[in-house]
């Protein structure tokens, strides 16, 4: 996956968890757990989706490197 | 011949909207059977019927009644039999749904009858999330036999927004009115403080043996089988109930009664304001992965607003977990009838001592708000002891 596709990605799973979130106001570094408000069940279900969408199995110990948008586009963009 | 009577869901509620039927006269209506559509605060409810039989007398739509008025009558298989009581049974479990079932497009009061569609359990699910008319979608469905499928449903709405939201026809408003629900939390949680005597503990849990159960459990598995720590919680808090069955229960006229099952009210803060606490039925007798996949639903339909009448019905205790970014305790508000809340804070690494030594171990704050009523504070210390046991063998739960 190409940065591109990451992104249009992490905007399709996040429009099914947090309709209300605009990603264009989140900060490349920001914790999007605190900027989107996800809870612990938000955030697992946003895993899920990036790791069904983008084939890449992401293991639990690798959850804060998925932090932030930088973070996902890093992992999923190797 | 039975009645069909609007549910009572939750103390805060004394009438309902009826909006939508999914069944015609004459149909035939099994227990646990999505039959009706109410609209409360806590968003648009899928009422359950709890008979088995022809329906019939259907009441008409958009007109708001008090809780236990007849909707509809159902003569039951054997009719010669006593009647039944038409009400929600407290101790139902949502019925399995099968995998195509069929609903009538349109409220059948309706004059322009659009006859009927078939569609997947998980399609009309999610066109009530977006506010899709059924009749829409009628003649697009692309599953097996022309069945209409989830894809069919989003491409509905990417084709055509305006048209398959603002069909005619009754429009079911999913979701819920932040304004009236802070009203009917204002009134629930003001009736609690002043007829509730109150009584509060807490206490801490070393949640190290379940933080290292559960991470050696998800190293194994893709995220979707993964478990959350709240779901230890939730069963740590059933089996404990088990043993105390004096907080698990209802405070009516006068006195004490123990609710039929362990039926969890799980709380749900909702986007936008406001909190639902709706049940997960008999979570004593679930395994983990079973209660992972009901807690999953269940915030994601308590979100949608699209929970069904059973699950708001009889909660039997309310269980509040305020997760990784929350508060580091929560002393919680019994909702009546109900005669306790168990509340847990932010799991965190705090000095602690382990056999003599001083060790850094991740804490749990776990709180009982209880009825002064019907408990004392020696047994809700014996609750929460029995809670904080059960966390330390996992691979029992």
């Amino acid at each position: 996956m190409d940065k591109d596709e990451v992104m249009a990605l992490v905007g399709k799973v996040l429009a099914g968890i947090a309709p209300e979130a605009d990603l264009a106001g989140v900060g490349d570094d920001e914790d999007l757990r605190a900027a989107l408000d996800l809870d612990s069940m938000d955030f697992l279900n946003l895993i899920i989706g990036l790791s069904q969408g983008s084939g890449v199995a992401i293991a639990e110990k690798d959850y804060p490197r998925l932090f932030t948008l930088q973070g996902i586009r890093d992992y999923l963009s190797a | 011949m039975a009645d069909f009577l609007m549910p009572s869901l939750g103390a805060d509620m004394e009438t309902g909207k009826l909006v939508q039927w999914l069944v015609k006269p004459g149909d035939r209506v099994k227990f646990g059977d999505v039959v009706a559509v109410v609209e409360t605060h806590k968003g648009a409810i899928d009422v359950e019927i709890f008979l088995d039989g022809v329906i019939d007398n259907l009441a008409p739509l958009d007109q708001e009644v008090p809780v236990g008025t007849v909707l509809a009558t159902v003569r039951q298989s054997g009719e010669t039999a006593a009647p039944a009581v038409a009400a929600v049974a407290p101790a139902a479990v949502a019925a399995p749904v099968p995998v195509i079932t069929e609903v009538s497009a349109e409220p059948a009061r309706s004059a322009a009858n659009v006859g009927r569609i078939r569609i997947s359990p998980a399609a009309r699910q999610r066109a009530q999330q977006l506010g899709v008319e059924l009749a829409a979608l009628a003649g697009r469905g692309t599953g097996e036999g022309g069945a209409v499928c989830l894809r069919d449903v989003e491409a509905a709405v990417s084709r055509h927004p305006a048209e398959a939201t603002a069909a005619t026809g009754s429009d079911v408003h999913r979701g819920f009115d932040p304004a009236q629900m802070r009203q009917a939390i204002a009134a629930a949680m003001g009736r609690s403080k002043r007829e509730i005597p109150h009584y509060y503990l807490t206490d801490s849990i070393d949640f190290g043996a379940a933080a290292q159960w559960l991470a050696a459990w998800n190293a194994e598995r893709p995220p979707e089988q993964r478990l959350l720590p709240a779901v230890l919680l939730l069963k740590a808090c059933a089996r404990a109930l088990l043993a105390y069955p004096q907080f698990n229960g209802f405070y009516e006229d006068g006195g004490f009664r123990a609710a039929a099952g362990i039926h969890p009210g799980w709380a749900v803060s909702l986007r936008g304001g406001g909190l639902v606490a709706p049940a997960i039925h008999d979570a004593d007798r679930q395994t983990l992965p079973q209660l992972m996949t009901a807690m999953r639903d269940l915030v994601q339909r308590a979100r949608a607003g699209s929970l069904r009448s059973s699950e708001l019905a009889d909660p039997s205790i309310t269980l509040t977990n305020l997760g990784e970014r929350g508060a580091e305790s929560v002393l919680g508000v019994i909702y009546p009838p109900q005669v306790a809340i168990i509340g847990f804070g932010r799991v965190q690494p705090r000095p602690w001592v382990v056999d003599g030594q001083l060790a850094v171990r991740p804490l749990l704050n776990v709180s009982l708000a209880a009825d002064h009523r019907v408990t004392d504070g020696h047994l809700g210390g014996q609750l929460l002891a029995g809670i904080g046991d059960a966390l330390q063998h996992p691979d029992t739960l």
